[in-house]
């Protein structure tokens, strides 16, 4: 299911977020060097799109660009046909650790970027986006009293709260124990489901990668470039043994070029 | 038997106290009053109203210098910690003005403002100013770039971005400054009185002195300092220890 063409656009949707031969490249001592270059890709409405990579190739420098909050030396970004040049709240990033501010209780967290709302109608979305990340109980608990995995459904509920168009997510659970980073990926699933936002998730975890996406885009090592896109053609929810994930899993473990024999 | 934690040091100090009185007794002489005798000699400054009317006004000059230094030192230090050019451009002024001690400005102190409070809550101020700039520049830097690009994140105005995310940010290290360099005015307070005022702890122990060298009033005074400095410290630690002020030692 790879295809070779970077440019893939699932057929009858438009596509909303386009990035076009994308570079960046820093100076450091007087030389050149590329982080990313020439990256192609069409994102549709609600798509949910992984970015994979080895590790150091510039997964986090490219979400960073695509989200606003450093600025490409080449090529473009664009919404809805409207460059990206910064942050915005329509785009919200998700960090991989203490991405909530401390000093505000979780309700305090969520309602971050409601201050332009009344405030019946931000309390109304607080407690709305509290009961989708399922922290009810915990809207007065500040952050230090919180495990990791209760503190991403924080930082998700605060980007879903603002009603952005795209979540950018870097390595969100990447920080978490492995068993709350496979629950936490079905409550991505889940509340992505119900939320229907396009989602660009960048990850190192190749089978996190399988289960969440419709699209995994693999980078090459630095400067890395689009190396292949695989489409992952099974419906949720996924049986993570059935045949076809496995060997979707092999072909991106290829791509990536490491052997799956150990 | 176990002790309690609190009464710990209620028994050190009363253990402390009795072998003091015990030594004194046993080798009576002129170099230094016993317990007892200090705690006469503050007997004898409440039943003068000496006592309040000293501590009042030592605690008054505090307040002012401190409160200046605070209200001068910490928006203007959050500010070059912020633009790293303006505090290229003030880092050395700030380095060979810091190390000169308080005490050596009571001259230039007098010079300006007279014998009197202002003299002295000028000599708290300049005690404090340094410690407190240095403070709020060294909290600016240590805030983690996660909160800005947060903050930014959400689109807020330079003025909203200053009060939701760099003030709550830096407010646990501005505590602990705040709450270090209020033992360093409660420390210059002292000297400036035994020079430049007629009233306040520090003109106490230096009045006693010299009016019939009244040991066992210039002990009191100091004991009374102590115990004055412990309870700003108690204080101050009291407010570090608010929930939403608190956060900085959990969340490193």
């Amino acid at each position: 299911m790879a295809s070779t063409e970077a440019v893939v656009t699932e057929p009858g949707t438009r596509p909303k977020l386009r990035v076009e031969h994308l570079g960046m490249v820093y100076e450091r001592d007087g030389e050149r060097v590329a982080v990313f270059e020439d990256i192609n890709l069409d994102v549709s409405e609600s798509e949910f799109i992984c970015i994979v990579g080895p590790s150091g190739c510039g997964k986090s420098t490219l979400l960073k660009v695509l989200a606003g909050f450093l600025s490409s030396t080449s090529g473009s970004v664009t919404f809805d046909g409207e460059s990206v040049n910064g942050p915005d709240p329509r785009r919200i990033l998700v960090f991989q650790e203490h991405g909530v501010f401390p000093w505000l209780t979780v309700a305090g967290n969520i309602g971050f970027g409601l201050s332009k709302l009344s405030r019946a109608q931000r309390e109304e979305r607080i407690a709305h986006y509290v009961q989708t990340v399922r922290l009810e109980g915990f809207e007065h608990t500040y952050p230090s009293d919180l495990s990791g995995g209760m503190k991403q459904r924080v930082q998700v509920a605060r980007a879903l709260a603002v009603n952005p168009h795209i979540l950018y997510l870097d390595e969100p659970f990447g920080a978490l124990d492995s068993i709350t980073r496979v629950i936490m990926r079905g409550e991505l699933l889940r509340i992505w489901q119900s939320e229907r936002k396009m989602v660009i998730f960048v990850t190192h975890d190749i089978d996190e990668a399988v289960q969440l996406a419709d699209r995994v885009v693999v980078l090459s090592s630095r400067p890395a470039r689009i190396e292949d896109v695989l489409t992952i053609d099974i419906p949720h929810p996924r049986n993570i043994s059935s045949p076809r994930y496995l060997e979707l899993r092999d072909e991106l473990l290829k791509l990536i070029g490491l052997a799956y024999e150990i | 038997m176990k002790i309690p934690v609190w009464l710990r040091p209620v028994l050190l100090i009363t253990a402390l106290l009795v072998v003091w009185q015990v030594a004194i007794d046993r080798h009576p002489g002129q170099l230094l009053p016993g317990p007892i005798g200090v705690a006469l000699g503050i007997l004898e400054l409440l039943h003068h109203g000496l006592l309040i009317k000293y501590v009042v006004a030592s605690l008054f000059r505090v307040t002012w210098g401190f409160g200046l230094a605070a209200l001068a030192a910490i928006p203007f230090g959050l500010m070059l910690g912020w633009h790293r050019r303006g505090e290229m451009a003030f880092y050395p002024l700030i380095q060979v003005f810091r190390p000169i001690s308080p005490l050596a400005w009571i001259p230039i102190a007098i010079l300006w403002f007279g014998v009197g409070d202002l003299a002295a809550i000028f000599l708290i101020f300049v005690g404090c100013f340094f410690p407190l700039l240095l403070t709020a520049m060294s909290a600016v830097h240590g805030i983690p770039a996660v909160y800005f690009n947060a903050g930014r994140n959400f689109g807020l105005s330079p003025s909203a971005f200053v009060s939701r995310v760099l003030y709550p940010a830096v407010v646990p290290q501005l505590l602990i400054g705040l709450r270090i360099t209020l033992g360093i005015a409660w420390l210059v307070v002292v000297a400036a009185e035994m020079i430049s005022v007629n009233s306040g702890l520090g003109f106490l122990i230096v009045d006693a002195r010299n009016a019939g060298n009244r040991y066992d009033l210039v002990v009191a005074g100091m004991v009374i300092i102590g115990t004055i400095g412990l309870l700003l410290d108690l204080g101050m630690r009291s407010i570090e220890n608010i929930k939403s002020f608190h956060w900085s030692s959990s969340e490193g």
